[in-house]
């Protein structure tokens, strides 16, 4: 088999992943672009270990090994970022990646100052009603919750 | 035997005349196996990153990683391909699903799935695409697999080769898994505590309710205040202990209140 097919496969399948991870707003379709670019990355480890095992009389067999090792991080990678999504949804109420602001330059230090921040806890801090207490406790939690 | 000897060597001598008449041009079965099943992959991956259902976008993803488990497959790597299918389709699908499920995620079209820097990211894909193209195809013009023959990827020589050469690294990624699992374990147990704000939302009327009935007995600004003080600590414990919202109720409001808030202050103390 020509080495170009999938060399070109793998091309391809990384490049529609780095086009879903950059264009895609839900931090579910985000990681799954992720797993995307990283099949492609197995495609062209396998494939180049399978030409070097003959060409080169390559005995080691890296190319396979390291995509069992790169299937096993991808499984770890997208358990710990569903939990992070998780996390995210239940504190802010979304799973946009858009809407989470809180680092950005520009938009002053997250609190109730800040005119983004009353979207972004979410529903349930909009019948709050008297106590600026329920943003500042969600905002407390979540910053305990971060450095924990 | 030595008929198949025989045969055996005229196919030696076959497989290693045979790398003259490769070319583009004279694709072999395998190379347009290679190639159909590459298309469905290919198509399947560029639905997944750009249909607007959630749940679609996940189940042309089993598509993708299964024709890649085909891939592997033609590319004689057998127990990657059933590696694939076990962890990839089976897991990680999976996963995703039950992801977009507890982050209740439309099950129809949803009009924001993509942002509005698509045309940019198409812009970056489209260049990255051309130019991996280009390097590679000019890179590997001449170049060849050679499929024939045993197996390169069959259980026998990867486990050979893993458990020979690779143990180290396969005992690291096993403590690297057991790291993983537990941190995905923690950071769903942090998340409870500060789910019950969120999930007891509509119990906010009934606590509102609170400082209205200690209203009748007399003292309308402090229990109020206390009331209004400690709503937010009432809503933080519920989840833990809920003897303290039955406490307030039977009129001690205020020392209940600075029960709660010790328990608060306990609490973040133990974050």
């Amino acid at each position: 088999m020509h080495l170009a097919y999938p060399a070109v496969l793998s091309a391809l399948l990384f490049c529609t992943g780095v086009y879903g991870v950059l264009a895609r707003r839900n931090a579910i379709l985000v990681l799954m672009s992720v797993e995307l670019m990283l099949n492609a990355v197995n495609l062209n480890l396998v494939a180049f270990d399978v030409w070097l095992s003959r060409a080169a009389e390559e005995t080691l067999h890296s190319g396979q090994a390291l995509t069992l090792f790169t299937i096993a991080i991808a499984a770890a990678e997208i358990g710990i970022g569903l939990a992070i999504v998780l996390a995210v949804h239940r504190n802010r109420g979304t799973s946009d990646i858009d809407k989470l602001r809180d680092t950005a330059e520009g938009h002053g230090p997250d609190g109730p100052a800040d005119p983004d921040d009353p979207d972004d806890p979410g529903d349930p801090a909009v019948p709050g009603g008297p106590d600026t207490d329920t943003p500042a406790t969600g905002t407390a939690a979540e910053k305990a919750e971060a450095t924990a | 035997m030595t008929l198949a000897a025989a045969v055996g060597h005229l196919a030696a001598d076959s497989s290693t005349a045979a790398p003259a008449p490769h070319g583009f041009l004279s694709p072999t079965g395998v190379e347009i196996a290679f190639l159909l099943v590459g298309l469905v992959t290919f198509g399947a991956a560029v639905v997944t990153v750009t249909t607007r259902q959630l749940v679609h976008a996940a189940l042309w993803l089993v598509v993708a990683l299964g024709g890649l488990a085909v891939e592997y497959l033609l590319l004689t790597a057998e127990f990657i391909a059933w590696v694939q299918v076990l962890i990839y389709v089976g897991a990680v699908v999976v996963l995703i699903l039950f992801g977009l499920m507890l982050t209740r995620a439309p099950i129809g079209r949803s009009p924001d799935a993509d942002s509005g820097n698509r045309w940019a990211a198409l812009a970056v894909a489209a260049a990255a695409a051309a130019s991996l193209v280009w390097v590679v195809v000019d890179a590997f013009r001449t170049t060849w697999i050679d499929l024939d023959g045993p197996a390169a990827g069959s259980t026998d020589v990867t486990g050979a080769s893993l458990f020979q050469n690779w143990v180290l690294p396969f005992e690291a990624l096993s403590v690297l898994l057991l790291a993983a699992l537990v941190g995905a374990i923690v950071l769903s147990r942090k998340a409870q505590p500060a789910a019950t704000p969120a999930g007891s939302a509509p119990t906010r009327p009934d606590a509102a309710n609170v400082p209205g009935g200690n209203g009748e007995t007399g003292e309308h600004g402090r229990n109020g205040k206390t009331g209004e003080s400690g709503k937010p600590s009432e809503h933080r414990e519920s989840g833990g202990n809920g003897g303290n919202g039955e406490h307030r109720k039977t009129g001690e409001n205020r020392e209940s209140g600075k029960a709660d808030e010790a328990g608060k202050a306990g609490k973040g103390d133990d974050r």
